[in-house]
């Protein structure tokens, strides 16, 4: 087993490494090629072992590959563990992945174009890709398959690493490097919340691995730490590691980078910043639940942070007019939802819409990306419209993905939203109802920005100039084609899933779940398969503020479109401060440049000028450079070259040794 | 009186270098000026086969022959080896100076190799006598050598100079053995040691003695405050000479060390480990500074010599198998990387143009990239940067003083070469990030580019894998 799972996770490696260093001998399609089969093979195993755990006996794996050090007891290793949760992300990850790759042939086909003419980083810009998105794939199966701290910590900076290179991939981009360099920034404050948290449980569990940490977990429920006037160690653990997920999972206030994180290609928005990356701190959370099960505290934190998130980021999705940023926005609330579940201890449902979104989010952001190839990238969806007709199949899909984001019921996503709303109402930790009722009303929110672009996109007269829509057509088959293959579990995967993720065993010793915590339990004690499930979620409120949000995009944006084609500015326009707090993003970017990336600066130009200019520069290391050259210029003095004073100098070092030693 | 047959195979590599000189001196005679580079060739091979002489009879136990006057054993198997080879790379890296000025005769060949001879009789000796006589010859040598260039007023002076300072600096190291010999009766070193250890400390008359004999031990390295012939002479002397001068004679200078403190009066350790450290800082100290003043790059490296030798000595007053350990691995260490830097002078210097100055290294990567890259090589591990040999040789006898406790004398050497890493790194910038002041081709002909490049790897691989080397100079201590 052990060498299936290195070969899982290496494939994508080598295929990373050849691209990457080799990428000019073996040209664009070498590169390609490589990777896809490093992928493609990772994907195949990875479906093979998900396989083996319904049909086959395959059991859970929890292994040491390789020891790096032993240090005072704590030993630093390379392990895998796999269990159903593993195999889930696994498969999500590389099966995504693999379609991204596939797709990234087609939409960085032209890429010579996006650089300055002869310029150098521009130069096999191509294979490069190639190499970051498989070396991605490499790092987050290496996140996902870890039994223990130090090999996660690896993973999340390891992508973490990689997401930063490709958001500044078209590095000749100002607002790109700005863009990486904030999403660095802004994930290195959640990583110090992360490390510290990893920290504390070294520092109290004396071990790094999972398995050891979480038998030991209970023992240690009632430890207080001097902090703040004495905190349970458990909820201190829970809120730092939630803190490094709220970095990589942009929950609020860290989640300012994920939206400017768009500047990148398009395909590793919708691999890394929709599907995968972004899911980490989720996957993470619901890694930990025997610890966060243990504290109450972290859990209603959590929950908190989830549906504000969810409810606040939706709302900004309604001003966005780049296609890709409302995506972004829906994906910040998307993930806001699951951390919601997790908040609720319904781990099972988080997990659950991680999938599902992987897939509908995947696909919308690939569709996303086919419309604006076509249109020769541009993202101004006021300038879209009509696009149905010209480019079905990236129409239908993106129809498919809409209904399945917004919970339409059939759809995957109504299975995954649904049961998190459920999972949340029937919970009882603080805030819980607080958390409820954003939740709910975050549904209506969803279904009017995903339409709004729907419609604004698809529908309508064309209002992109003539010379853009002579050439609209449908995107090449490598395009297409990760599409359609996106497109059908985006519908299915839910009806599929449902029952054995939700309510039956397939995460059961993955996640631990205490008894009174279990809102999933209390559900599946009404669940009568997945008819009933859909019958019963038409009844409720979250189906019809859905439906409600369709009717209203549909109206206004299809029905009173028609007639006045600026309908939305008008609205934006009444809607006055509303929509300016909106388009403003409630002041986060500019309360973040002004206060801490000023203050910053402020406080670094002070530091440099006084403390490394002034003291160290001139004072220490000029200065004493200044008086050992003084001293130098006059001690040399002594060499007078005369031979007497040479000879002389001999008989006194002679005289003081015979004095001082002699004598005494 | 009976006659033992003399056991003459462990003198072998002497008799061969000997033999070698008498040869080069008559060769010299019936050679037109025109082929006088068979002395060269004739040199190499003698010192080759002498070097295949001393690995051929080294090893094993312990001998001592020729009455007890002579001793053969690891330290001296090891340090020969070394001095032999660095003599090797004396006369390769040489021989384009001296042809291009006329200087290449027999005289020269003689005359380096008889010190070679001397400084093999000084790492062999094991008594009074025999270290005198291998002391003299090698002195009389070089004072002949560094007067070689007939026409050199500064090296006249020079000469002069070393002279009157080299007759001062043996007349008290004789001044100083005369004392122990009246205070034990013996110039055996053994017997020597037998009747330190039995009277130690409570006999003025050998503590008087071993001032005399630590004057003329520091005078032989160039310690502080008996190092003041170093600068005059390196920057008077032909480059080719300071290149021999400055190499080879600090490993003959560290087995005197070795035979007269340790062999000998190691019952006076208490006493000399006093005064070494008073030299040492000393040297440590004022070997530095002053290097930072120099222009001349010859007169630098004089200092730079002077700071070194601090470092070897701080091994030697360690006192513990270890320190010795570690100052031998250093002064073999310092031996290869001087003859390295000196090479690179001399390739640097041509007809009718000696390099002495900083700035005749100036951009010396844009003329020839690879004698760049070793020349920033040394001095890389002259100021003691990791990953080269210099950092590994400052490490160990940093660890011998601190194992003895003496944490405070650490620190001042690290001190000491956290200034000292200054002009050391100066030369780097010059090499890479000065335009050069000339592109008068360098000089390299034969196989100096290949013995530089040696010595230029050795520098970093021992840096490397420095486990050999030590375990060497471990078991010379054993």
């Amino acid at each position: 087993m052990e060498n299936l799972y290195l070969t899982i996770v290496l494939a994508p490696l080598v295929g990373s490494i050849v691209a990457g260093f080799f990428g000019a001998r073996i040209g664009r399609a070498g590169a390609h090629w490589v990777c896809i089969l490093g992928v493609g093979l990772s994907a195949a195993l990875s479906l093979s072992v998900v396989a083996g755990f319904l049909w086959g006996d395959l059991e859970p794996f929890n292994e040491a590959v390789y020891t790096w050090a032993v240090s005072d007891g704590v030993r630093f290793e390379i392990g895998f563990l796999v269990d159903r949760l593993t195999a889930s992300m696994m498969a999500v990850v590389t099966f995504v992945s693999l379609m991204v790759h596939i797709y990234t042939i087609g939409y960085m086909a032209d890429d010579d174009h996006n650089w300055p003419h002869e310029s150098l980083a521009g130069r096999h810009s191509y294979q490069r890709f190639f190499s970051y998105i498989s070396l991605f794939t490499f790092s987050m199966l290496m996140l996902v398959m870890s039994n223990n701290f130090l090999q996660l910590f690896f993973g999340w900076e390891a992508v973490g690493l990689v997401s930063y290179l490709l958001i500044g991939f078209w590095s000749t981009r100002e607002s790109a490097i700005f863009a990486n360099m904030k999403a660095f920034i802004v994930n290195r404050v959640g990583d110090f919340g992360f490390i510290l948290g990893i920290a504390a449980i070294a520092a109290y569990f004396g071990s790094l691995d999972y398995a050891e940490v979480f038998a030991a977990a209970p023992g240690l429920a009632d430890v207080e730490v001097a902090l703040f006037g004495g905190v349970s160690l458990l909820t201190l653990i829970g809120v730092l590691l939630f803190i490094g997920a709220m970095g990589k999972s942009a929950q609020m206030p860290l989640h300012v980078w994920l939206p400017d994180s768009m500047e990148g290609p398009t395909p590793i928005s919708a691999l890394i910043h929709a599907a995968t990356m972004v899911t980490a701190g989720i996957f993470m959370v619901a890694r930990m639940s025997p610890l966060y099960e243990l504290s109450e505290t972290a859990l209603s934190f959590i929950l908190i942070v989830g549906a504000t998130t969810a409810f606040l980021m939706g709302l900004i999705g309604l001003v966005q007019n780049d296609i890709k940023r409302v995506v972004a926005y829906s994906t910040l609330s998307q993930l806001g939802y699951m951390v919601a579940a997790l908040g609720a201890s319904a781990y099972a449902a988080g997990i659950f819409h991680l999938m599902t979104h992987a897939f509908f989010k995947a696909l919308l952001f690939l569709a996303a990306g086919s419309v604006i190839i076509a249109l020769h990238h541009n993202q101004d969806i006021r300038t879209m419209g009509g696009i149905r007709r010209y480019m079905p199949i990236t129409w239908l899909t993106a129809l498919i993905g809409s209904l399945a984001l917004i919970g339409f019921p059939g759809f995957s996503g109504f299975f995954s939203k649904d049961a998190i709303i459920e999972a949340v109402g029937a919970s009882h930790v603080f805030g819980a109802t607080y958390a409820w009722v954003l939740l709910t009303v975050g549904v209506f929110v969803t279904a009017l920005y995903s339409f709004r672009m729907y419609f604004l996109v698809f529908h309508g007269q064309p209002r992109m100039d003539e010379h853009a829509r002579a050439h609209l057509h449908e995107s090449p088959w490598v395009v297409t084609v990760p599409l359609i293959l996106l497109a059908i579990p985006s519908i299915f995967i839910g009806w599929y899933a449902v029952e054995p993720m939700l309510f039956g065993d397939w995460l059961a010793g993955a996640i631990h779940v205490a008894h009174e915590h279990d809102t999933l339990a209390h559900m599946a004690e009404h669940y009568h398969g997945q008819w009933a499930f859909i019958l019963h979620g038409m009844t409720m409120p979250p189906f019809f503020l859905a439906m409600g949000g369709l009717a209203v995009a549909a109206w206004v944006y299809w029905w009173l479109q028609r007639r006045n084609p600026d309908i939305d500015a008008e609205l934006q326009r009444r809607a006055g401060p509303l929509a300016a707090i909106l388009e403003n993003k409630y002041g986060f970017d500019d309360f973040n440049q002004r206060v801490f990336a000023g203050g910053s600066r402020g406080i670094g130009q002070v530091l440099w000028q006084t403390g490394d200019r002034r003291l160290i520069d001139d004072g220490l290391v000029n200065g004493s450079a200044r008086t050992v050259g003084q001293l130098a210029a006059r001690v040399r003095h002594i060499q007078t070259g005369f031979l007497y004073h040479y000879a002389i100098a001999m008989i006194v070092g002679l005289i003081v040794l015979l004095t001082v030693f002699v004598t005494l | 009186m009976t006659f033992d047959t003399v056991n003459l195979i462990p003198v072998l590599p002497e008799i061969l270098i000997l033999i070698l000189a008498s040869a080069v001196l008559l060769v010299d005679l019936y050679v037109k000026e025109a082929e006088k580079g068979t002395l060269h060739t004739l040199a190499l091979i003698g010192v080759a086969l002498a070097l295949a002489a001393t690995l051929l009879v080294g090893g094993g136990e312990r001998q001592v022959v020729l009455e007890g006057h002579y001793v053969r054993d690891a330290l001296s198997d090891a340090l020969k080896a070394m001095i032999l080879i660095v003599g090797l790379l004396v006369f390769v890296y040489s021989r384009d100076y001296l042809r291009d000025r006329g200087l290449a005769t027999g005289e020269y060949y003689a005359l380096a190799l008889f010190a070679l001879l001397g400084m093999m009789v000084m790492v062999s000796a094991n008594s009074f006598l025999a270290i005198y006589l291998g002391l003299e010859l090698l002195a009389l040598c070089l004072y002949a050598l560094v007067a070689f260039d007939r026409d050199s007023q500064r090296g006249a002076e020079a000469a002069m100079k070393y002279f009157v300072l080299g007759a001062l600096g043996s007349g008290m190291l004789l001044y100083g053995i005369s004392m122990i010999y009246g205070a034990t009766g013996s110039l055996a070193l053994d017997e020597v040691a037998a009747v330190v250890a039995e009277q130690g400390l409570e006999n003025l008359v050998l503590v008087f003695g071993l001032a005399f004999l630590v004057v003329g031990i520091g005078f032989k390295f160039g310690a502080v405050p008996f190092h003041m012939w170093v600068p005059d002479i390196y920057e008077g002397a032909p480059t080719p000479v300071v290149l021999l001068l400055g190499s080879a004679p600090k490993i003959a200078a560290l087995a005197l060390a070795v035979r007269l403190l340790i062999d000998g009066l190691g019952g006076l350790q208490s006493d000399w480990q006093g005064m070494l450290v008073i030299l040492s800082v000393l040297s440590m100290g004022l070997g530095n500074l002053l290097a930072i003043a120099q222009t001349n790059i010859k007169r630098m490296l004089a200092y730079s010599t002077i700071s070194h030798v601090g470092f070897i000595f701080l091994g030697l007053l360690a006192g513990t198998a270890d320190g010795f350990a570690a100052a031998m691995f250093y002064a073999i260490v310092y031996a290869m990387m001087a003859a390295g830097a000196f090479g690179i002078l001399l390739i640097l210097s041509r007809r009718g143009f000696d390099a002495e100055h900083l700035d005749d290294l100036k951009g010396l990567n844009d003329r020839d990239t690879w004698y760049a890259a070793v020349m920033a090589l040394m001095m890389f591990s002259m100021a003691g940067v990791p990953p080269f040999v210099g950092f590994m040789a400052k490490l160990f006898v940093l660890k011998a003083v601190v194992d003895i406790g003496m944490t405070w004398l650490a620190i001042v050497a690290v001190f000491f070469s956290i200034i000292g890493a200054f002009y050391y790194l100066r030369i780097v910038w010059l090499i890479y990030f000065d335009k050069p002041t000339t592109d008068a081709p360098l000089t390299d002909s034969g196989g100096v580019r290949v013995a530089m490049s040696l010595n230029g790897l050795a520098v970093l691989g021992l840096g490397l894998f420095p486990a050999t080397l030590l375990a060497i100079c471990q078991a010379a201590f054993l």
